[in-house]
């Protein structure tokens, strides 16, 4: 579910169980790891192999100019999804069924021969007084498809990588594009009180719901919200003074040490082949 | 305001991924020295607030409801340097797992709203609030106002980067590979919703928030306050700041790069070229697509793009001068202010 998504579905739930909704698609999307945790052929991989697949397969799809060459690599990670045990209604829905409302109002008007002028398609107005004309045209119709297959499958790709890493696995995968150890570090521990500030904002949301009855003017809930800000905003300043403290205790001295645990297999080895041959090859049909 | 993979030409992307590197770099350093490990517990929890607060939907004046990036807030508690991870960090997770924002365009993303928003917003609300004590309330107002324009900063750079994409990538067929909206529709389009809505979002939160900050725990807003610790050098040096403004005039100018090329070059000489693809329906396409593009329209073409992106350049200048202006008229306020309290 994309980011705009989530807010979508909070302000479509009702007043009472927004957050509670939000807390629990978040929690779905970021915390249960279910799916990473089966036994399948992308969890199987080591992490770097997924990562420099899914940013060759990325930049592919960017640089190819070439609408069944993007289809294609999005046909190929159908298989690749099964294979991982990922329910494939949601994997095909958790991508597409948010992309027209996002991508798709976008690419919308591109389709019109006002922004793509071109042979027409489907005329829809011809009226000469006074003059106005509207039609789909053929060139609108590649440029909006281009955007939205070229979106649609990157996203798929994001969430495929997601789904089947664990967070803390993907992170140490980060090291091998020569991300800075202190910038991996604050991803992990940000993921972490991610999910600790959402219960605590979630908690003040529900012990506010429980004692108002009917409707808040705007104003006041203004100055409720800012207030609830500000109550987050500190408890995570003040939280941040124990985790130093917590770390300090711990050995921290501002240089992060992570164990290296991944090794390279030989199916890694051939896997890795295969995504990065399958990337240059679309690269190559779609240039 | 998130930029999705899809909508940038890879060469975009890359720049982008560029010229948002050194100030990872710097941040990186620069939060070291600084704060030692102090640093990482706090940027990594205010990320995790940030991420948070994008939640909290505020009801606007007008019926409907928006929610802020907290950037400006950050970058007014943390310094912009801290401020830059924070955000990233949160751009980076939300690329990740929401798709919110593409993984290519981390490096467009992050230069628009940790960036540009941190940098913008931070001497913004240090020029507005001038020595204004921490609990004035010229300081809420200096916030929210930094949060408005370096929001709508952003929003414009997104939308020259959106722009130029039409110009400067196109098929054999001259059809938009890309983003297909020139400047003349992306930044009125981004505009219209940042100076309405996301910005009023944005204004308000900070504003807000740092007005319960002041009255509950004002030694946070202390440390980058520019009150008190005018010795202190938390700012950027000179030669920083002439090198970020050239940066940021620069960067539509160096993304032409690619362009500039494809321009100069005649349809035929593409075809000489032959660019490596020649797909089995291309004549077909081409016999449809070519007579819209004779050889005659590509110098026309030229000069639109460079009046574009002198318009972006121009645009972004605009922007500056206003901010400018303000600290300068800020600052003589202040002056006469304190001529007459004396």
């Amino acid at each position: 579910m994309t980011w705009a998504g989530l807010v979508g579905l909070f302000k479509r739930a009702g007043a009472k169980s927004r957050l509670s909704d939000l807390t629990g698609a978040l929690e779905q999307s970021l915390f249960a790891e279910e799916i990473a945790r089966r036994k399948g052929l992308l969890q199987s991989l080591d992490p770097r192999v997924k990562l420099i697949g899914a940013l060759a397969w990325l930049l592919a799809i960017s640089w190819s100019q070439n609408l069944a060459g993007i289809a294609a690599l999005y046909t190929l990670t159908l298989p690749l999804a099964a294979a991982s045990r990922v329910p494939m209604t949601f994997y095909v829905k958790r991508v597409w069924a948010l992309i027209p409302f996002f991508t798709g109002i976008i690419a919308l008007p591109a389709l019109f021969n006002v922004f793509s002028p071109g042979a027409p398609l489907v005329t829809l107005i011809d009226s000469t007084s006074p003059r106005v004309y509207l039609a789909i045209t053929l060139p609108g119709v590649v440029t909006a498809a281009f955007l939205l297959l070229r979106v649609g499958t990157s996203v798929s790709i994001a969430v495929l990588l997601i789904l089947t890493t664990r967070w803390t696995l993907l992170l140490k995968a980060l090291r091998v594009l020569r991300v800075p150890q202190t910038f991996v570090l604050i991803l992990g521990m940000t993921y972490r009180y991610i999910y600790v500030l959402l219960h605590a904002a979630n908690n003040m949301f529900l012990a506010r719901q429980s004692r108002i009855v009917g409707r808040v003017a705007d104003a006041e809930q203004r100055r409720w919200l800012a207030a609830s800000a500000g109550v987050l905003f500190a408890k995570s300043y003040a939280l941040s003074d124990e985790v130093y403290l917590a770390m300090q205790s711990r050995g921290f001295r501002g240089e992060a040490q992570v164990m290296e645990t991944l090794r390279w297999r030989g199916a890694d080895w051939m896997w890795l082949a295969v995504f990065v041959g399958v990337a240059v090859a679309a690269t190559w049909i779609g240039s | 305001m998130h930029i999705p993979d899809g909508y940038l030409s890879p060469a975009t992307a890359a720049v982008m991924y560029a010229a948002a590197a050194p100030f990872w770099y710097r941040a990186t350093q620069k939060v070291k020295t600084m704060l030692s490990g102090r640093a990482v517990p706090l940027i990594a929890l205010f990320a995790a607030f940030s991420f948070v607060i994008m939640m909290f939907n505020i009801p606007l004046p007008g019926g409907t409801t928006g929610h802020a990036v907290g950037a400006v807030l950050a970058t007014i508690v943390l310094g912009p340097w801290a401020a830059i991870l924070a955000v990233s960090v949160a751009l980076v997770i939300q690329a990740f797992f929401f798709g919110d924002g593409g993984i290519l365009a981390i490096g467009a993303n992050v230069f628009n709203m940790a960036i540009a928003m941190s940098f913008v917003g931070f001497y913004l609300y240090r020029w507005l609030s001038g020595s204004a004590a921490i609990t004035s309330s010229r300081r809420v107002l200096a916030a929210a106002m930094a949060a408005y324009i370096a929001l709508n900063v952003a929003a414009l750079l997104t939308a020259i980067e959106l722009g130029i994409q039409p110009m400067l990538f196109r098929d054999g067929a001259g059809r938009p590979l890309y983003f297909p909206y020139g400047l003349e529709v992306a930044i009125p389009a981004m505009l219209l919703g940042h100076l309405t809505l996301a910005g009023a979002a944005e204004a308000v939160v900070t504003g807000l928030v740092v007005a319960w900050l002041q009255r509950a725990n004002p030694e946070i807003l202390e440390a980058y306050s520019g009150a008190s610790t005018a010795a202190r050098a938390v700012g950027l040096p000179r030669w920083a700041w002439l090198g970020l403004l050239a940066l940021i005039v620069l960067t539509p100018m160096g993304l032409l790069a690619p362009g500039t090329a494809w321009g100069e070059w005649g349809r035929e000489e593409l075809e000489a070229l032959g660019l490596g693809y020649i797909p089995a329906g291309f004549d077909q396409w081409s016999s449809l697509w070519s007579a819209p593009i004779p050889d005659y329209d590509i110098p026309a073409l030229e000069n639109p793009t460079l009046a574009y992106v002198a318009s972006a350049v121009v645009g972004v200048a605009l922007v500056w001068l206003i901010v400018l202006a303000l600290g300068w008229l800020i600052e003589r306020l202040t002056l006469r202010g304190a001529t007459r309290t004396t």
